[in-house]
């Protein structure tokens, strides 16, 4: 068994701290970002922040599943949650994010009568259909690659077992589209990545060579203890100051180049691709997961006749700027004050993953 | 305040500071009540006065590694009993029970209850039971309260002074992260993580005489505040329970991450649900703050029981950033400890 333990407690960080001041640049900064809500909690977590060199600057990328989805998106969700016989199953982060209308959220909506079940898997709210057939179960099915082949096999044992009370509302997105739109976005102004360990897990560390090979950017693939961010940003800080791009995987430990076939392979008999809405990105071709035709009776966009509603950004929120690291938590005119973790404005600072709730939990 | 109740409120971290501040204090404000401590110091009572404490049991599953609602359900008043500084003697149990309970599981949970208050020396003394519809309740409901004897006078969080030590009796977040596990079918039969669920009687009165005798030795000071606080962590968890004692406080906290015992099975359960054991309730530990110079016989006492084999020294009170909780990270960074603002959820990967 890997022992995670040396990775969370790292011996040799005073060494490796040194190293990276060493590469640092004595002027002007350089700006890493990272792509995974993980990563930006672990940050957080780790007070990595506290220690690099004030020239090196962490932001955080459209990398928590819950900030990236756009707030009609959740109004769609609220208005589903108030059919009589419909339970929404949801993993626990998208309870507490609020529509366009302030305080409106599934947390709320139960506290008024609303079905909502918070479940750490999909097979868990497919149980919830078997045990209940007097209800229409509709699970949330939100997040990257990660999530994907997991709901992928939910889907298909409800279609095996013929359950025809669940359904699952795909809000799946892949991360390489986004990250190009990103990229090519007029504000984009990152000098490398720190690629998301989890994802790559599933994709394979190679699926991130573009960002060298094509953009220039470099990029290392990393894990989630302070050893891992520690490593990936010496790594980042020595490419971008030699001016030397290229992909590295630090976790190599769990991600292989070429991933996990056997989930890439359950991902594609699932789902194919379609455009999605991201907050803060806007609508980005071929982008998102969509449930397969042979699937369909388990589609809850075909199932409810759902269509997104239109872009209703939240008025003065700035995630959709954070989302794209053009600004950092701090500097949002609504951090702290109006938007905390009891009372947020936007899904930054909801979701357990956002990068202005980690600044809220553990830099002020 | 939202218009209507949610999870959140039960959560006991902000939103239960918010409820209470808002709805309940306001309606029977009085001195008593305004010390929110685990229990009531009623010291008018004659003799050296007495400590008295609630509590209501509603947990989901009703059996889980380490314990059962029975167990806890003692356990939690005789902990609050003990945190303010008393010796848990009588006890009433309350049950709301949901039609169509099985009466075996009744069974079951009062022979626990029986088990347990013999181990705590306490008896019960006085009860109720009432009968919801099915449907209008979780199978079995409990509440408990308890009367104890004040054995010791504590200052409570104003006699808290810089240079004190902060210390816990055992692991943290063992009780949430197993009934969060359990709770999501993921505890297999025999896993090894348990709840921490135990009472505290024991271990309290060894901290209380320890402080004593240290202090009669050292030239008879008679210094009885020397332990200024114990409280058990239980909702909201290591983190939340000592944001209480800095909130508002002319003082901060500050932790050492790699000082604070956690069990490595916890730890890996924890980062599976993406849950942080400093937020996970405890059930079965205790916190203390004394002074600097009976830390290291409190901590001795506390490790020569079984239930304090892990007792470490976790932090020191300071006046760096008076009302918070800092926490030094293993990699030499820091960050703040908030309190807990609602429920922990189950992250999405």
């Amino acid at each position: 068994m890997l022992c995670e333990q040396d990775f969370k407690n790292p011996g040799n960080a005073a060494g490796t701290l040194e190293k990276i001041r060493q590469y640092a640049p004595s002027s002007g900064e350089i700006r890493i970002m990272e792509i995974c809500g993980t990563h930006t909690m672990a940050i957080a977590r780790s007070g990595l922040k506290t220690v690099l060199p004030p020239s090196i600057r962490l932001l955080s990328g459209p990398g928590c599943p819950v900030c990236v989805t756009p707030a009609g998106a959740m109004d769609m969700i609220l208005s589903l949650s108030e059919k009589p016989d419909v339970l929404i199953a949801s993993y626990g982060d998208l309870l507490r994010v609020p529509g366009s209308r302030r305080g409106d959220s599934l947390m709320n909506r139960r506290g008024a009568g609303a079905k909502v079940l918070s479940v750490y898997s999909p097979m868990e709210a497919l149980q919830t259909a078997r045990e209940h057939p007097e209800l229409e179960v509709v699970f949330l099915g939100v997040g990257f690659e990660t999530t994907a082949p997991g709901t992928a096999v939910c889907i298909r044992e409800a279609a095996s077992l013929g359950v025809t009370n669940f359904s699952v509302l795909c809000l799946l997105k892949k991360t390489f589209p986004a990250l190009r739109a990103l990229i090519e976005s007029p504000d984009f102004a990152v000098d490398g990545f720190l690629c998301p360990g989890h994802v790559a897990a599933i994709t394979g560390s190679d699926a991130f060579a573009f960002l060298p090979e094509e953009y220039g950017l470099p990029a290392v693939v990393g894990g989630f203890e302070a050893a891992d961010l520690l490593g990936c940003v010496l790594e980042l800080t020595r490419m971008i100051t030699r001016k030397s791009p290229a992909l590295v995987n630090e976790y190599t430990r769990l991600v292989r180049p070429q991933g996990n076939p056997a989930a890439k392979e359950l991902i594609g008999q699932v789902f194919c691709s379609a455009p999605s809405d991201w907050r803060g990105l806007g609508h980005i071709e071929e982008s998102g997961f969509r449930i397969r035709e042979e699937y369909r009776q388990w589609d809850a966009w075909e199932k409810f006749h759902l269509t997104l509603p239109g872009s209703r950004e939240i008025p003065g929120c700035s995630c959709a700027q954070i989302i794209r690291g053009v600004l950092s938590p701090g500097e949002c005119p609504l951090f702290g004050s109006t938007c905390t973790p009891e009372n947020p404005v936007g899904p930054c600072m909801v979701s357990g993953e956002g990068a202005c709730a980690a600044a809220y939990q553990y830099d002020r | 305040m939202n218009d209507r109740i949610t999870l959140d409120y039960g959560s006991g971290g902000l939103k239960t500071s918010e409820l209470i501040d808002s709805v309940l204090l306001p309606a029977f404000d009085n001195p008593l009540l305004t010390e929110l401590g685990d229990g009531a110091v009623l010291a008018d009572t004659g003799g050296s006065g007495l400590v008295f404490s609630t509590d209501s049991f509603v947990v989901t599953p009703w059996r889980f590694p380490g314990g059962d609602i029975g167990k806890l359900s003692v356990c939690g008043t005789v902990n609050d009993l003990c945190m303010a500084g008393g010796t848990p003697r009588y006890l009433s149990l309350s049950l709301i029970l949901e039609e169509g309970f099985p009466i075996a599981d009744l069974k079951e949970i009062v022979a626990s209850v029986a088990a347990e208050t013999r181990k705590c020396g306490v008896i019960i003394v006085t009860g109720d039971t009432k009968v919801v519809e099915s449907g209008k309740g979780d199978g079995i409901y409990i509440n408990t309260s308890g009367i104890g004897l004040r054995r010791a006078v504590l200052p409570g969080k104003s006699g808290i002074r810089p240079g004190d030590a902060v210390l816990i009796s055992g692991t943290a977040g063992c009780h949430g992260t197993a009934v969060m596990m359990a709770r999501a079918g993921l505890l297999d039969e025999g896993s090894p993580l348990v709840s921490d669920c135990a009472p505290l009687h024991s271990i309290s009165a060894a901290v209380l005489e320890a402080a004593q005798q240290t202090s009669n030795t050292s030239g008879g000071s008679a210094d009885a505040g020397a332990v200024r606080i114990l409280r058990d962590p239980t909702r909201g968890g290591v983190a939340t329970t000592l944001n209480e004692f800095s909130e508002g406080m002319p003082f901060s906290i500050e932790l050492i991450q790699n000082d604070i015992p956690v069990d490595p099975v916890v730890e890996a359960a924890c980062d599976m649900l993406g849950l942080d054991p400093l937020y996970c309730a405890c059930e079965g530990r205790m916190l203390v703050v004394c002074a600097p110079e009976k830390a290291e016989a409190v901590l001795a006492a506390m490790r020569t029981l079984p239930e304090g084999k892990d007792a470490a020294r976790i932090g020191t009170v300071t006046e760096d950033m008076p009302g918070k909780v800092l926490l030094k990270t293993p990699i030499g960074g820091h960050r703040i400890l908030t309190k807990l603002t609602g429920m922990q959820l189950p992250r999405i990967c």
